[in-house]
């Protein structure tokens, strides 16, 4: 509602239906899209429409503002105004290079706008944020910051200090920012900050599909992105003991005539034999578009081998002690990934596809490295005590009052949904709580 | 292409330039041991890095933000290639006569290590088949007839069948073709060739025409 995410409710376990007016219609599936549905249904894989934060329509600015901000008029003529400044999705210009008219959702062009609108918002840009001072009463006074167009060090003041620097970077700075109160870094008294980090489990694979060959030239833009899904769908064969592995995955998929890159007919001699000339010109208008590729995103559970510290030796630029990473997988994840590939090598078969080299049935070599998803979550967990976590239910951290933490840091898990969106409903939820404690005098 | 396979090439070609610098006197045309020295020059120098992203706000032509490598000869041989592996058809002109050349060039000169390690195969590639047109039928690749040049494509262009001394520079035309179908794909006469068709905005996506799903044996959906 707030920042407009196209999808369906489809009713199922792993992802509950939407309360009516929050979901966008979602973009007509692609060919490719259908063709894998209608094969994969054969397997018991649900395909269905994917949620993703495209306007497909305008925002209803009607009706959406009062209900995002109850009795705040100020907040509701902002957002109104600036909802009817997003247009829907012209089909047109890759996400990810930012859009233009603002129909892709980014903090940075969606947030901010309305925010600065309020004058109540001072943005401070090339600040290298190195510690948060504690003030001799427990809490938190501000942050020293490093001016990195000139290197000259300041600091702000501050009733209530809110880290958002990526789950990696908040924990840099907690532990960088020591004192005699807490020597092994601030809100460390559990000593569990760099503890308990987690990246999706990630692999893919990609097959050639036959059917899909010199399909009549259209255009598939689509949405800039994935337009359907498969959500986890094996609850009741992981319930009967039938799986090696706990926890579930979701699997991404794309096809279709995208916009050529560079990349376009690499690697593609087991499909021509090696022809050039104008036998390859005619092998890329008929292979072009007719592959499909599938990507797993799975959960990882927590362990004790994957957290992070600072490095004794090692500093930036500015002389800040960086993080150095510890890894490793359980075999929950290695296996989960093998299992993703034996999915995805099923339904390219049952697409009458074909893989290029099969798929990687070691889970130890299908598994993407760690890091490598950038879903980095974790490091100051969220948690029910303070011996066993470095915040409370509101990101708010245990040891420090005035100190909260609104990125992934706060994940006690890293369920295999994408973790952006659940980041700004703990941070909505936390700012929420924040203005709450003000008005009552207690922060 | 992994830096172990790369090694391994660069292992095998390493032999080249001797024989390149012994070649005037076995009447090899001098071209061939300018491009010796043009590779020697153009090796490169220990990394230094290669700083932060450039300032995209600013419209850059090649060169601007590297030195290009190529020599006018390795140019030619480049050209010549490119449009073995891409030539005008009845869809659309050659790779060279859209730039593919500039970007190849552009590419090899990049500080990046993949590109880096292109350099290498990319420039002891072209080396090797002017070296080795000239043994067959003593000119230069770029000024053969399109038989002899296919004569020795054949030899290499596909590397699971290549016999075992075409084997690195089957690795080099396999790599090279994938940059040649790159620079091409992605130039508006290379998209328009495959059939795309986007990239321009619409009011409304409506989802494969009928035509499309009944050629793949799919119902229109029903929604």
């Amino acid at each position: 509602m707030l920042i407009g995410i196209y999808g369906a409710s489809d009713g199922l376990e792993n992802t509950p239906n939407s309360p009516a007016g929050c979901l966008l219609p979602p973009p007509a599936p692609l060919v490719s899209d259908l063709l894998i549905q209608q094969r994969a249904s054969r397997l018991g894989i649900p395909i269905v429409a994917v949620h993703r934060a495209v306007l497909t329509q305008q925002l209803d600015f009607r009706r959406s503002p009062a209900l995002l901000h109850p009795g705040n008029l100020k907040a509701q003529k902002i957002i109104a105004a600036d909802m009817q400044r997003r247009a829907a999705c012209f089909w047109a210009t890759p996400c990810g290079r930012g859009c233009s008219i603002r129909a892709n959702y980014q903090s940075t062009t969606v947030h901010l706008p309305p925010a600065l609108a309020t004058g109540n918002l001072h943005i401070l840009t090339d600040a290298m944020v190195r510690e948060v001072r504690l003030h001799e009463n427990g809490l938190a006074q501000g942050v020293t910051f490093i001016d990195k167009t000139n290197g000259s060090v300041h600091s702000v003041a501050a009733r209530v200090v809110v880290l958002a620097a990526s789950a990696c970077e908040t924990v840099r700075i907690l532990l960088n920012s020591k004192n005699a109160r807490f020597p092994q870094g601030l809100a460390n008294s559990s000593g569990n900050v760099g503890r308990y980090l987690m990246d999706t489990v990630g692999s893919s694979l990609s097959g050639q599909i036959p059917l899909l060959e010199s399909l009549p030239p259209q255009n598939e833009d689509g949405a800039g992105g994935e337009h359907v899904y498969a959500p986890w769908w094996l609850y009741r064969e992981q319930h009967a003991g039938k799986l090696d592995f706990a926890r579930g995955y979701h699997i991404e998929m794309g096809g279709g005539k995208q916009m050529p890159g560079v990349g376009t007919m690499n690697g593609a001699e087991w499909l021509t034999g090696g022809s050039y000339g104008k036998k390859f010109k005619e092998d890329a208008r008929r292979y072009y578009g007719s592959f499909v590729g599938f990507a797993g995103r799975g959960e990882m559970i927590p362990n004790e081998q994957s957290y992070c510290e600072i490095d004794p030796s090692v500093t930036d630029k500015w002389g800040i002690p960086v993080l150095r990473f510890h890894w490793q997988w359980s075999q929950h994840e290695t296996r989960q990934a093998a299992h993703m590939q034996k999915t995805f090598a099923a339904i390219i078969e049952a697409m009458g596809g074909r893989v290029k080299d099969g798929p990687t049935l070691d889970g130890a070599k299908a598994i993407s490295p760690g890091g490598y998803i950038i879903h980095e979550v974790g490091g100051a967990i969220m948690g029910g005590s303070k011996e066993s976590s470095v915040t409370n239910q509101w990101c708010q951290t245990w040891d420090v009052k005035n100190l909260f933490l609104t990125d992934g840091a706060v994940f006690a898990s890293n369920a295999d949904k994408n973790p952006t969106l659940t980041i700004m409903a703990l941070a909505w939820r936390s700012a929420d709580r924040i203005l709450d404690l003000m008005r009552r005098r207690e922060l | 292409m992994d830096r172990r396979r790369t090694l391994k090439w660069m292992l095998a070609a390493s032999a080249m330039p001797l024989l390149a610098r012994r070649a005037p006197a076995e009447g090899i045309p001098a071209a061939l041991t300018d491009g010796a020295a043009a590779l020697t020059a153009a090796a490169p120098a220990a990394p230094q890095g290669y700083g932060t992203d450039p300032d995209l706000t600013r419209i850059h032509h090649p060169g601007d933000l590297w030195p290009l490598t190529l020599t006018p000869a390795q140019r030619r041989t480049a050209a010549g290639l490119c449009d073995v592996i891409i030539p005008a058809d009845a869809h659309s002109p050659s790779a060279s006569s859209v730039g593919v050349v500039d970007f190849l060039d552009e590419w090899v000169s990049a500080p990046y290590p993949n590109q880096r390690e292109d350099r290498a195969l990319i420039l002891e590639g072209l080396l090797w088949m002017d070296a080795e047109a000239s043994r067959r039928f003593a000119k230069q690749f770029a000024e053969l007839d399109q038989s002899a040049q296919h004569a020795i494509c054949d030899d290499i262009c596909y590397e699971k069948s290549a016999r075992p001394q075409f084997a690195a520079a089957a690795k080099f035309f396999a790599r090279y073709r994938d940059l040649t179908a790159g620079g091409f794909y992605t130039s508006p006469e290379g998209r328009k060739d495959l059939g795309y068709m986007g990239n321009v905005p619409l009011l409304k996506f409506s989802g494969p025409p009928a035509e499309v799903l009944r050629k793949v044996g799919l119902n229109p959906p029903s929604s």
